[in-house]
């Protein structure tokens, strides 16, 4: 008799652990298609629109009556800036928001974005650095920030409201420094400060994208080696360490691999507003507690990245930069979580 | 009690001389570096050299920072008070924020110009921006505790500036006369702009400092300040149009500065003790003092350049932000 209900209820498990997998697969298959879908979109329409043949043969590297420079020189690193800085953004912000048990917790809201900015404005401005030493700079300093966010809370494991708050208070601290040392740079002119303060992907070239993508590779690489664990420790450090996760050893990898992301991303493309505080929540959402809410909310991020760069380019009256369109959307979601926490009587 | 009283006394005529002193900096700092007698001769209005000149553009300057700044710091107070929140900011908690947006939507959208007009916008802005931010941080339990209120008021601020953003930049006609409600600083400062804002500022003024016995009661807690005898709710509601009018207007007149109303209050409260009837001038007067100073110090660090006092004031209060966070015993947040 035992026997049996507890053969039925593995059976049900299985049916549900099955049903729980093919929803993860389902959704992580519907989001590369949206993501490839908007590249196509953002290789073949902006000002004028080229069929999708002449967009290959391009791309192929065929001459296509005019369309060689356009989709090659402009569109391409453009498209590929977005896919890679949104999958960074996306990773990095989930790896934090899990990792701290805390949507609130992403890297724009704590302050890691704001020092890899600030880091990157100097390493550029002062240092007159270029390519791969700006993003080490803003690595080096988000990691900084990070600890210094960390030994200020003093408080391991789940993000309190301490953290949260403390890491706001650095923000606006960097973000004065990033505006003053902008200020003593004499060529950049204000408004072009301000496209890059709050994210663009304007003007991207290949050889920019290729810092990045090796980031995603090596960082990302970090990250997803440290998955499993990372998804053991959400439930909570006794737990995790219980079942033999080196809780501070992963919550370094992590850190490490996050800060990666998110600085090589914003050194390249600057601090595009909200992306990867959006990505986790959203994924979450569609996955409904399946697994696979890493690969998601990078794919989240990349899509949020081209979906907002055409609208800020295309959509609206006037052409605006990739960060002001997130950044629109993503603060009246930071009101709704709030609010939504608030309702449910949580403390956030 | 005597010697007490002394002593009170002695560190607000303390206060009262910082003041003097940070207007004399005010005046004779800057980025240029003039000689005292063109000082003497800019001030008494005898315009023949650059230096004479200079001086007399930091007139007008001086007073917008001594009244900006008094005006966010008595602000700040009452916010503390009313919210019984020491994080309470005009800044942090989006006033200024809303204020900047509407003036800035004013300019972009609807062709306004006029002193007294951007005065009425930056009013109903700091208005709706703080009802908005007080509906969402006071839902759930707990009512309005300060991680809400911070969290609702910072979302609040973002989605203002990213706002701002969107408006101004396709708009490069009028981007540079709208760069001064974008980070905040009192460079551009004339008097012909300032005198209008006077009655609002008295106004705002007497409401603030009216409702010092309210806020005490408050202090104490709501039902304490009910059972004293307090109209709570309506004593409550004329202070924060007194904080609300005077954040309005200053960010009319120079763009969203924060931290100066969070971290002066604070500061009096070490002078003066507890009071409010003491606290909010103290605090008018400490806020013209810090954000004087911040203006001098931004006319220092960056020469040939100038830095926005809003820029030095975030500098210098956000290491202040973190340790009043500290220092609040994790229940209270």
């Amino acid at each position: 008799m035992s026997v049996q209900t507890a053969e039925a209820s593995d059976a049900v498990q299985g049916a549900i652990r099955q049903r729980v997998n093919r929803r993860s697969v389902v959704i992580l298959a519907l989001l590369i298609a949206t993501a490839l879908i908007l590249t196509a979109i953002t290789l073949s329409c902006g000002r004028g629109c080229f069929a999708p043949g002449d967009v290959i043969a391009a791309l192929m590297g065929d001459d296509a009556s005019g369309a060689t420079f356009v989709v090659n020189d402009l569109r391409l690193p453009r498209a590929l800036m977005s896919v890679v800085t949104g999958l960074c953004f996306g990773l990095g912000g989930v790896a934090f928001q899990v990792m701290l048990r805390n949507p609130l917790a992403s890297p724009d809201i704590i302050g890691i974005s704001a020092s890899a900015g600030a880091a990157a404005v100097f390493a550029i401005v002062i240092l007159a650095f270029d390519g791969w030493l700006v993003s080490a700079v803003a690595v080096v300093s988000g990691l900084l920030v990070a600890t210094l966010i960390w030994a200020l809370s003093s408080n391991r494991g789940a993000a309190g409201a301490r953290l949260i708050l403390i890491g706001i208070g650095v923000s606006a601290m960097l973000d004065s420094v990033t505006a003053y040392i902008l200020l003593e740079a004499p060529a950049w002119d204000r408004a072009e400060a301000m496209r890059w303060l709050t994210g663009s992907v304007n003007g991207a070239q290949l050889p920019d994208v290729i810092p990045v993508l090796g980031a995603l590779i090596v960082f990302g690489g970090l990250l997803a080696a440290s998955a499993r664990d990372l998804n053991i420790l959400r439930l909570g450090d006794d737990a995790a360490r219980a079942l033999g996760v080196h809780t501070e050893a992963t919550r370094l990898r992590v850190t490490l691999a996050a800060v990666g992301l998110v600085a090589f991303a914003t050194s390249a493309a600057g601090p595009i507003a909200f992306v990867a505080f959006l990505s986790g929540p959203i994924a979450a959402r569609l996955l409904g507690g399946s697994r696979g809410i890493l690969a998601a909310a990078g794919l989240v991020g990349a899509i949020l990245v081209l979906a907002g760069d055409f609208t800020g380019q295309f959509l609206l009256p006037a052409r605006l930069p990739v960060g002001v369109v997130t950044g629109a959307v993503g603060a009246p979601f930071l009101l709704y979580l709030i609010v939504r926490t608030n309702r449910n009587g949580g403390t956030i | 009690m005597t010697l007490s009283r002394d002593h009170k006394a002695m560190r607000v005529f303390g206060v009262v001389a910082l003041l003097l002193a940070t207007v004399g900096l005010s005046l004779a700092v800057g980025t240029r570096s003039v000689p005292w007698s063109e000082i003497w001769d800019g001030l008494t209005g005898r315009i023949e050299t650059i230096g004479a000149a200079a001086v007399a553009v930091r007139m007008p300057r001086t007073a917008l920072a001594v009244l900006a700044g008094g005006a966010l710091g008595i602000a700040g107070a009452v916010m503390q008070g009313i919210t019984r929140n020491p994080l309470a900011d005009p800044g942090i908690l989006g006033v200024n924020a809303g204020a900047a947006l509407f003036v800035v939507v004013g300019v972009a959208w609807f062709n306004i110009s006029g002193a007294t007009t951007f005065l009425w916008l930056g009013i109903a802005g700091a208005g709706c921006a703080a009802v908005f931010v007080y509906a969402i941080g006071s839902t759930g339990q707990g009512g309005a505790t300060p991680l809400k209120l911070t969290l609702a008021g910072t979302a609040t601020s973002i989605a203002a500036s990213a706002f701002i953003i969107a408006v101004v930049l396709p708009r490069n006609d009028i981007a540079g006369s709208i760069q001064s409600w974008q980070v905040g600083g009192i460079g551009g400062a004339r008097f012909d702009t300032i005198l209008p804002s006077l009655p609002f500022l008295a106004i705002g003024l007497l409401l603030s400092l009216g409702s010092a016995r309210i806020l005490n009661a408050l202090a104490l807690g709501e039902e304490m300040a009910a059972g004293l005898g307090q109209n709570v709710a309506w004593g409550r509601a004329m202070a924060a149009a007194g904080a609300i009018v005077l954040c309005g207007t200053a960010t009319a007149l120079c763009g969203p500065i924060g931290f100066v109303g969070l971290v002066v209050p604070h500061m009096c409260r070490m002078i003066g003790g507890i009071d409010y009837r003491t606290i909010l001038p103290l605090s008018a007067l400490g806020g013209a003092i810090l954000l004087g100073m911040a203006d001098v110090l931004g006319r220092i660090v960056a020469r040939p350049n100038e830095l926005d006092v809003g820029l030095v004031t975030a500098f210098v209060g956000a290491p202040f932000f973190i340790w009043t966070v500290r220092r609040q015993r994790m229940r209270g947040l």
